[in-house]
């Protein structure tokens, strides 16, 4: 079996499970945010359970919207502070202790090896990066699992990709991913679980794996994997706050499909409007100016993420037509910024520093596009509309290529600032 | 069950900023989705959809977000059902958990006002306008027993009463 196939099988109860089998799964870990967990809020209280399944097994994460960006917002934030209240709820994250839902949860070590955990987000996938099955359902499987700690699942397909050879400079676990969904297509996985392994991915740091994982959902994966080792112990480690488990593939695993990567082939790459898919070398698209760079979200928000930023910009100026919105991911990660001096160096290039928020990433607030505005940024989706006007543009790209870009007032790889 | 309407068309990739934009997600009113249902693929959609229509797209319909409210705002602005060459799963589970009728159809070559027929229990579409018949991919027997208990809260009440 798969790491995905043991994981779903000992959560059913079963020795064994294949693909295609409908299962009833037990849950370790549910989460749902300021606008997926209103719905699963009142579809909970139809249900007339009398209590939720286990008040340290859930979280609730106002992030998106947050902080609350006006009336409507602050309602359905105030929705998932008072269910907490009412339901004790452990892992209610008031502002100025929260984050983006998948850089906190992680962080915090509330989801682990092993684990089943299912959230009322697509980006839920991120956890496969630490040997989790885990995967995005809508608000009503939230409610459900809440009462009853459990969920259906359907036993994905597995499909594996393998990446060898050395990474080129600048890229990182971004361009990976970002390179696999242009190659296989935003529906190239679609209902599978995507496995990443060999030994670019045994040598990857986690923060990158946890950028790979959680773009699974761009290629339609259910979930992205990796199998935990060394890198995934020395990252849970000190986090954990309960026992995990490491689960790895048989030799004889099963895959619908197999793909191999040579990583030197791989250079910075940028997805194009209006598809994650629609990826080009970033050197290949020097004419593009921008408007705006926004360097974080769940997928590039972490510490390292800002490091690599503030290297490119570091004694540079962000060039005069663009904004630079930088978001740390968390509250942990934005001390560590301060700290380490990254925060300095963002506002003496000229950018802003703000709060954490998944804000402009979805178009909701805090650097949102103008009719004809062009982004590039280091988020997951560049939808017709995604951040803000339906005829603005995204560019998706990694941290460096972002911050390299900001200087050059077009989309840029920091070879350019001779670097 | 028998589903008859009049067909919107629209493309392949359809995903769920297209189908309700996150701008109008600070609510979760039915009605307010509603009235932006499908405004980033088609701005004056909102406006000519007419309860009982049906929706007719290609291939991963509703990629992207994990958001109910997509499949909530199509159901409250009176789309009786969706048919698509293939749907993206979160969008597929939110769905039947809700109680919008979905359908699979990876062949057809439905257009833009066609009228179709659809017979949900023998998973056949008819194309009424151009006298063809599809087949519609046959539901999972659990996912039928969801649709039967009336979504995924009635099934989930059944089953802790049990």
């Amino acid at each position: 079996m798969t790491i995905t196939e043991k994981i779903l099988a000992a959560h059913a109860g079963k020795k064994e499970v294949a693909p295609g089998e409908l299962i009833n799964a037990k849950v370790d870990f549910l989460l749902a945010n300021d606008i997926t967990a209103p719905i699963a809020i009142s579809e909970f209280k139809k249900i007339g359970a009398k209590d939720v399944f286990d008040r340290e097994r859930i979280a609730l994460i106002p992030d998106h919207f947050a902080p609350q960006k006006d009336i409507k917002a602050a309602e359905q934030c105030k929705l998932l502070k008072d269910f907490s209240k009412e339901y004790q709820l452990s892992h209610y994250f008031e502002i100025g202790r929260m984050g983006i839902e998948h850089a906190l949860l992680p962080e915090q070590g509330l989801v682990l090896p092993g684990d089943l955990i299912i959230g009322a987000d697509s980006h839920t996938c991120t956890y496969g990066a630490l040997g989790a099955f885990s995967t995005g359902v809508g608000s009503t499987d939230v409610a459900a699992a809440m009462a009853t700690g459990e969920c259906w699942f359907k036993v994905p397909e597995s499909m594996k990709f393998i990446y060898f050879g050395k990474l080129n400079k600048w890229v990182t676990g971004k361009d990976l991913i970002l390179y696999t969904i242009g190659d296989i297509g935003v529906d190239g996985a679609l209902y599978r679980a995507m496995e990443f392994e060999g030994e670019t991915i045994r040598a990857l740091p986690m923060h990158a794996r946890l950028t790979m994982c959680n773009m699974a959902i761009e290629a339609g994966g259910k979930s992205g994997i990796i199998v935990p080792d060394e890198i995934t112990e020395a990252y849970v480690k000190e986090r954990a706050k309960r026992p995990y488990k490491f689960y790895t593939s048989d030799k004889d695993a099963t895959y619908v499909e197999i793909k191999e990567y040579d990583c030197s082939k791989i250079p910075p790459t940028v997805s194009c409007p209006h598809l994650p898919s629609n990826t080009k070398p970033a050197a290949e698209l020097q004419d593009v100016r921008i408007d705006q760079v926004v360097i974080g979200s769940c997928t590039n928000g972490r510490l390292e993420d800002l490091r690599e930023a503030a290297a490119v910009i570091k004694g540079r100026k962000v060039h005069p037509d663009v904004r630079m919105i930088v978001i740390p991911a968390t509250q942990r990660i934005y001390l560590g910024a301060v700290k380490e001096g990254l925060v300095e160096i963002f506002i003496d290039a000229g950018a802003v520093v703000s709060t954490p928020t998944c804000g402009p990433c979805l178009g909701g607030h805090m650097g949102i596009l103008a009719k004809g505005e062009r982004a590039l940024a280091t988020t997951n989706r560049n939808f017709v509309g995604r951040m803000g006007h339906p005829e603005s543009e995204v560019y998706l790209s990694n941290p460096a290529v972002a911050a390299a870009s900001a200087v050059m007032g077009r989309i840029a790889v920091p070879d350019e600032l001779g670097l | 069950m028998i589903f008859k309407g009049k067909v919107w068309k629209f493309g392949d990739d359809i995903d769920t900023d297209a189908i309700i934009p996150a701008r109008y997600l600070n609510t979760s009113d039915p009605k307010e989705l509603a009235s932006h249902v499908m405004e980033d693929a088609d701005k004056d959609f909102p406006g000519k959809v007419k309860p009982g229509d049906i929706i007719v797209a290609g291939k991963n319909f509703g990629c992207g977000s994990s958001r109910e409210h997509a499949p909530i705002a199509i159901k409250a602005a009176g789309v009786q059902a969706v048919v698509a060459k293939s749907f993206a799963r979160i969008f597929y589970r939110n769905a039947f958990n809700i109680g919008l009728p979905i359908f699979e159809s990876p062949d057809s070559d439905i257009d833009e006002g066609d009228e179709l027929e659809i017979d949900a229990n023998a998973g056949v579409i008819k194309n009424i306008t151009k006298s063809k018949e599809y087949k519609a991919k046959p539901i999972p027997a659990f996912m039928q027993e969801l649709i039967s208990a009336g979504g995924l809260i009635e099934w989930t009440k059944k089953k802790i009463k049990g």
